[in-house]
């Protein structure tokens, strides 16, 4: 196995053995098979929830792997949607040109992640104060945006509408065998299942590589690392520009998805999801965090058909059981169950019987 | 006798206080220089503006010939020094091992770093530790980690803030012995420590420091032999 691949594997990451493997690749056919037992409807549906996953996976990698409690994911999340919406609608992309759009526009939630990464980083911002300046970071563009419902607020033909949000920007196209195919329904199923399933490979080598043990030894404690000499503040500002990016790349899938991207996309109730995601499900790994975030939307979503007030107060009860029972979260805590020692004995006992 | 370490005319203020007033002093390559004095005589603070984590508010540091005053601490790791911190600093959720491997992939990869942790384990006496986590250790072993780490990185210098606080008679013994067998092997090191009974055991050459100042310097003998070294160990040196 070449060294790269054997990263999957490693300290940081909980499954690392062939039962988890061959759950995984089960759950991976069940995955691409869906589409062919479920309506179309369904499909884009799930699609939906698996785009908001990756920004758990970033907010993951930030807060549960290097100890940056980032409140403003959704800052990101809006800054690349609206910067999808200005460049696609500008340039009248299609085709090809709407993914150029899609990676131009994480460029810009990169940039923005740089920027205010740096000021916080190397202006030695840590622990909850970090979570404050993020957190206000998202409410105040939220208010911004939300401001701009004039005609003299928009950067070209790309109108902001204020609270209603941007609309008007085309779907992403896949250029495929000569022809482009639209990402909405059954092929976006599969562009953000591949996505996401790239990404979460991607980050499992990075954790479990040299890189990786760096970031776990500055969430426990960032002096003794730099006293190993690690420049640590430059690693916080990568950590962090990596999973805001992922924020990004949710806001530009869920723009293209519904053509549509609302201030209220960073405003307080939508900050504070990913945070309730990532805290049920195990902040300290991306399995449990990629697991139960897509169970937790699913249930919101289920929910939210009867009462969205009903959806938003579970989630806020959810959060308060995790603090007061499980800190270290739900998800996580039964991946711990079953990778236990004992466990795992019997289980090889079994195995020789 | 060459100097590793040096530190010209050093001071530290915090508002009105003077910790370390115009210190001169210097760790010759391959001794065991020990910084005595009673609580408050500015021996950590000093340790720290060897290390990096202060800035001082006047002077130099030097570090092999090089003037590191402005440098950050891991720029300092970076050109050799070392540092083992007086509060056990170790990272307490992941496991021995992987706390030696964070230490060690800064100079050595695959097989090599294996042998070289392995190596560290023992010299540790770890072995049997090396898959639990590090906060669950005993303070000592903590504290012996915590030196693992320091040693992982192949340092030219190396600076130990009260290695043996907390530890029994016996861990104080081990690491004194840990610290002489290393020097043994060619190990500069700076120690800061208040137990006289182990600076006997270790010391090659004593810097006095009280109020803030250097009082006296020296072999270990003469210091040792030296009444008013005594006198301010027993609370008299006030009227100096």
């Amino acid at each position: 196995m070449s060294p790269m691949l054997r990263r999957l594997n490693g300290p940081q990451t909980l499954g690392n053995g062939r039962g988890f493997w061959t759950g995984f690749a089960a759950v991976a056919a069940i995955a691409l098979v869906y589409p062919a037992f479920a309506d179309s409807y369904d499909v884009g549906n799930i699609a939906y929830l698996l785009i908001f996953t990756l920004m758990a996976l970033g907010l993951s990698l930030m807060w549960g792997y290097t100890g940056m409690f980032s409140f403003g994911q959704t800052a990101f999340f809006g800054v690349a949607g609206y910067s999808y919406g200005v460049l696609s609608i500008n340039l009248g992309a299609t085709g090809a040109m709407t993914l150029l759009c899609l990676v131009g526009a994480i460029a810009v939630a990169a940039l923005f992640a740089m920027l205010l990464g740096y000021f916080l980083v190397y202006g030695r911002v840590s622990g909850v104060f970090f979570g404050i300046v993020t957190f206000a970071t998202t409410l105040a563009l939220a208010a911004f945006f939300g401001q701009t419902a004039g005609p003299e607020w928009a950067i070209g033909q790309a109108r902001f509408n204020g609270f209603n949000g941007m609309i008007g920007m085309p779907p992403l196209e896949l250029p495929w065998f000569g022809q482009d195919v639209y990402l909405e329904g059954v092929p976006l199923y599969y562009f953000v299942l591949a996505l996401l399933a790239a990404i979460y490979l991607g980050l499992r080598m990075l954790v479990n590589s040299r890189f990786g043990n760096v970031l776990v030894a500055i969430r426990e404690d960032p002096l003794r690392t730099e006293l190993l000499g690690y420049d640590v503040r430059r690693y916080q500002l990568v950590a962090f520009v990596i999973g805001s990016s992922l924020a990004g790349l949710s806001g530009v899938l869920y723009t293209a998805w519904g053509q549509f991207i609302p201030p209220a996309s960073m405003g307080l109730p939508a900050a504070a999801m990913p945070i309730i995601w990532v805290a049920f499900s195990g902040r300290q790994d991306l399995t449990a965090t990629a697991i139960g975030t897509f169970l937790l939307l699913l249930m919101f979503q289920t929910i939210t058909v009867y009462s969205q007030q009903y959806a938003l107060i579970l989630m806020g009860f959810l959060l308060l059981a995790t603090v007061m029972l499980m800190p270290a979260g739900f998800v996580r805590g039964i991946g711990l169950w079953l990778a236990r020692p004992g466990r795992r004995g019997q289980a090889g006992n079994g195995a020789t019987r | 006798m060459t100097a590793l370490l040096e530190t010209r005319a050093v001071s530290k203020r915090f508002g009105g206080l003077a910790a370390v007033s115009d210190v001169d002093f210097e760790v010759a390559v391959g001794e065991i220089h020990c910084l005595i004095g009673p609580n408050g005589a500015g021996k950590s603070t000093l340790f720290k503006l060897v290390a990096g984590t202060y800035p001082p508010s006047a002077g130099e540091v030097l570090f092999g010939g090089e003037n590191v005053t402005h440098r950050k601490p891991y720029e300092r790791v970076e050109r050799g020094m070392s540092i083992k911190l007086q509060v056990p600093s170790v990272f307490r959720e992941l496991p021995v091992a992987q706390n030696l491997e964070i230490a060690l992939q800064r100079k050595s990869t695959g097989p090599a770093m294996e042998r070289e942790k392995a190596r560290l384990l023992e010299f540790l006496q770890l072995q049997e530790d090396a898959a639990k986590p590090a906060g669950i250790l005993s303070h000592g072993q903590q504290q012996w980690l915590e030196i693992g780490m320091a040693l992982a990185l192949q340092p030219t210098l190396l600076l130990l803030d009260e290695p043996t606080a907390g530890m029994s008679p016996q861990e104080t013994e081990r690491t004194g012995d840990m610290i002489k067998r290393l020097n043994a092997e060619g190990m500069t090191m700076l120690v800061v420590e208040h137990d006289m009974t182990f600076v006997r055991q270790i010391a090659q050459r004593i810097t006095v420091l009280h109020l803030g100042r250097i009082f006296a310097q020296g072999s270990t003998d003469t210091i040792i032999a030296d009444p008013r070294v005594e006198e301010i160990y027993l609370g008299k040196g006030h009227g100096h």
